[in-house]
């Protein structure tokens, strides 16, 4: 009880000389094999439109923090670094993870935002921990700006498969803020030479945890990864089967440098893995260059793919309606034009 | 170890009310929201919901012993429980809030689902809730974790297998992950969440309308839960996304190549 009232006088203080305790995010960084996703360094990147500090936090298991944490220290932006090893946090289940979350925001919590990349796991865990918290939360943010004078923030987000896009205020009502980041809509953080301070966290220990992680199965390839590729090459249903859909796709993304990405079709139809799906209930990508084969351009789909910078379609029907948001259009059978292409591609 | 041979589940469905998937939304010019006077059906991953529940009955047989749907919206909404009751559903709740009313938000959502999982305790509680990952209109994707986390339950998102095992009092759940598939051991009771493979659902057919007609649907108000459903959450304006500007079509591969070089996209050197 002393301690918030000292804390209240202090910002009573502080307020007759400026404005109000800027806003500290916390940013929960994300990482795969000793390497942080780029999705979270988009995340440290929004983190700065709040215009305060931002502490960073990586959980893990003991083999791959170390690593993870030289990493993120040099993250530019990033004036802390807080970091939890436990064995069961290398493949962390929500049930798990929160705690160590709930704790961390309890009461005189010094975080007034917590955000992180709109990615599986934190779609999985942010929502959790804001219930506990009894807070809201918000998805898949586009933009940020915060209000140091009423504390309040206010974001833009996609609804609709992002046919339109809705402004939302989160009032100083709500605490902290929670929210995930459409990685695409922001950069992704530099490495500086500064290191920031990094301090250890105690784990949380869960007694007899409801859930039990079993196995990961990922779909292991060469590519770029999908959501951060600069160039995607994405195939419909028009591709015909699995075989097709590799015999013209592959040498294509291979002479482009391209990640592979489908429409829901081809993947319901079993052409392509799942976690290639490019859309609004997939993954959302904004490469330089997307090129959509044999795709007709559905609603869902668009949502996935529309904010790249040249979309190129090449499709049999000249009433696509991809065509109407590509910017440069091949109407074709692209069992003829794809390998055309990629012959020409490889002449230059 | 409490699980005893005769144990029966109660599966609860909480489906959403939307615009239908396949129609183009427009804003309204007074930025407000959206013009709602279009075609209107169960939110897509809801659906999945409804089939999965009908299908572990199905697999499970005498192992089930209810599936409720509950829906929180408009008055219009009981058409959508009606759907689902004709998929197979034994009854439905249906949390009616005015047509005027802002729609609620998911931790609102999920408070009411708790209140009603509170409520179901007389009638032998709720084992399992299946749900969407998302609604398509919200795109939110947040109820699910947020009821599990009210509620202190597992959870299992993004779910495209999900084995039960009665006796075990356990499930096992492969999650949709990026990059990849996931596979987890939950206990019951669970939360879990609906990925556009976990199945395909059933259309419902003529007779089981006629039958759902006589399903019984309880009627309840936020008040009767005791739940505040007004958003947290400002929303301020919706508007139009930018519009792309289609840039027109080329003749042949030669020309897409040009336009591809204008941009500065060539091959990489291997």
């Amino acid at each position: 009880m002393l301690r918030v009232r000292s804390l209240i006088a202090r910002r009573a203080l502080l307020r007759q000389y400026a404005t109000a305790p800027g806003p500290h995010a916390l940013v929960f960084l994300e990482h795969r094999a000793g390497v942080i996703d780029s999705a979270s360094l988009s995340a440290v990147t929004a983190a700065q439109h709040l215009g305060g500090k931002a502490t960073g936090l990586v959980i893990g298991g003991p083999d791959e923090v170390p690593n993870v944490v030289q990493q993120a220290k040099k993250l530019k932006g990033l004036n802390a670094l807080l970091h939890s090893t436990s064995p069961e946090y290398s493949t962390p289940v929500p049930e798990i993870v929160s705690p160590l979350f709930e704790h961390l925001l309890a009461k005189d919590s010094p975080f007034t935002h917590v955000l992180s990349a709109h990615s599986s796991s934190a779609k999985s865990l942010l929502p959790r921990v804001a219930a506990r918290l009894d807070l809201p939360a918000v998805s898949d943010v586009t933009s940020i700006t915060h209000d140091s004078s009423d504390g309040a923030t206010t974001f833009t987000r996609p609804i609709y498969a992002g046919n339109a896009i809705a402004t939302v205020r989160a009032p100083a009502s709500i605490p902290i803020k929670l929210f995930t980041i459409r990685a695409t809509a922001f950069s992704a953080a530099a490495t500086s030479d500064a290191a920031a301070e990094d301090s250890v966290l105690e784990p949380i220990a869960v007694t007899d945890p409801p859930t039990q992680h079993i196995k990961t199965d990922l779909t292991k390839s060469d590519r770029p990864e999908l959501g951060a590729a600069s160039r995607v090459v994405s195939g419909g249903r028009a591709l015909k089967n699995a075989e097709t859909f590799k015999a013209t796709l592959e040498p294509l993304a291979d002479i482009l440098g391209a990640a592979i990405g489908a429409s829901r079709a081809a993947v319901d139809a079993g052409y392509a893995d799942n976690s290639l799906q490019v859309g609004q209930t997939g993954k959302v990508v904004a490469p330089e260059l997307y090129m959509a084969l044999g795709i007709s351009g559905a609603i869902q789909h668009l949502a996935g793919m529309k904010d790249s910078k040249l979309i190129v379609a090449i499709n049999k029907d000249p009433d696509a309606p991809i065509f109407q948001v590509a910017d440069v259009g091949l109407v074709a059978d692209l069992f003829e034009a794809v390998p055309e292409l990629v012959e020409k591609l490889k002449q230059q | 170890m409490r699980p005893s041979a005769v144990r029966l589940l109660n599966i609860l469905v909480p489906i959403k009310r939307t615009v239908d998937y396949a129609v183009k939304i427009r804003v309204n010019p007074d930025q407000k929201g959206i013009d709602l006077n279009v075609k209107h059906s169960m939110n897509p991953f809801d659906e999945i919901a409804v089939e999965e529940a009908v299908r572990l009955r199905e697999r499970l047989k005498d192992e089930v012993k209810s599936i409720k749907v509950v829906t929180i919206g408009p008055p219009k909404s009981a058409e959508t429980l009606r759907t689902a009751l004709a998929m197979g559903a034994d009854s439905g709740i249906h949390v009616e809030i005015p047509d005027s009313a802002p729609s609620p938000e998911p931790l609102g959502v999920a408070k009411a689902l708790r209140a009603i999982i509170q409520r179901e305790k007389e009638q032998g509680g709720v084992d399992l809730v299946i749900m969407g990952k998302q609604a398509i209109d919200d795109d939110a994707g947040q109820t699910g974790q947020m009821l599990a986390g009210l509620m202190d339950w597992p959870q299992a998102t993004f779910a495209s297998k999900v084995e039960l095992d009665v006796t075990k009092n356990g499930a096992n759940v492969t999650r949709e992950i990026d990059g990849g598939l996931e596979e987890l051991r939950c206990r019951l009771p669970l939360v879990v969440t609906t990925d556009l493979r976990l199945n395909e659902p059933r259309y419902a057919s003529l007779p089981n309308i006629m039958k759902a007609k006589k399903k019984p649907i309880e009627k309840l108000t936020a008040t009767d839960l005791q739940v505040d459903l007004t958003p947290r959450l400002e929303t301020l304006k919706v508007t139009e996304p930018p519009k792309r500007q289609g840039g027109g079509k080329v003749a042949n591969v030669d020309e897409l190549i040009a336009k591809l070089k204008e941009a500065g996209i060539g091959p990489v050197s291997a």
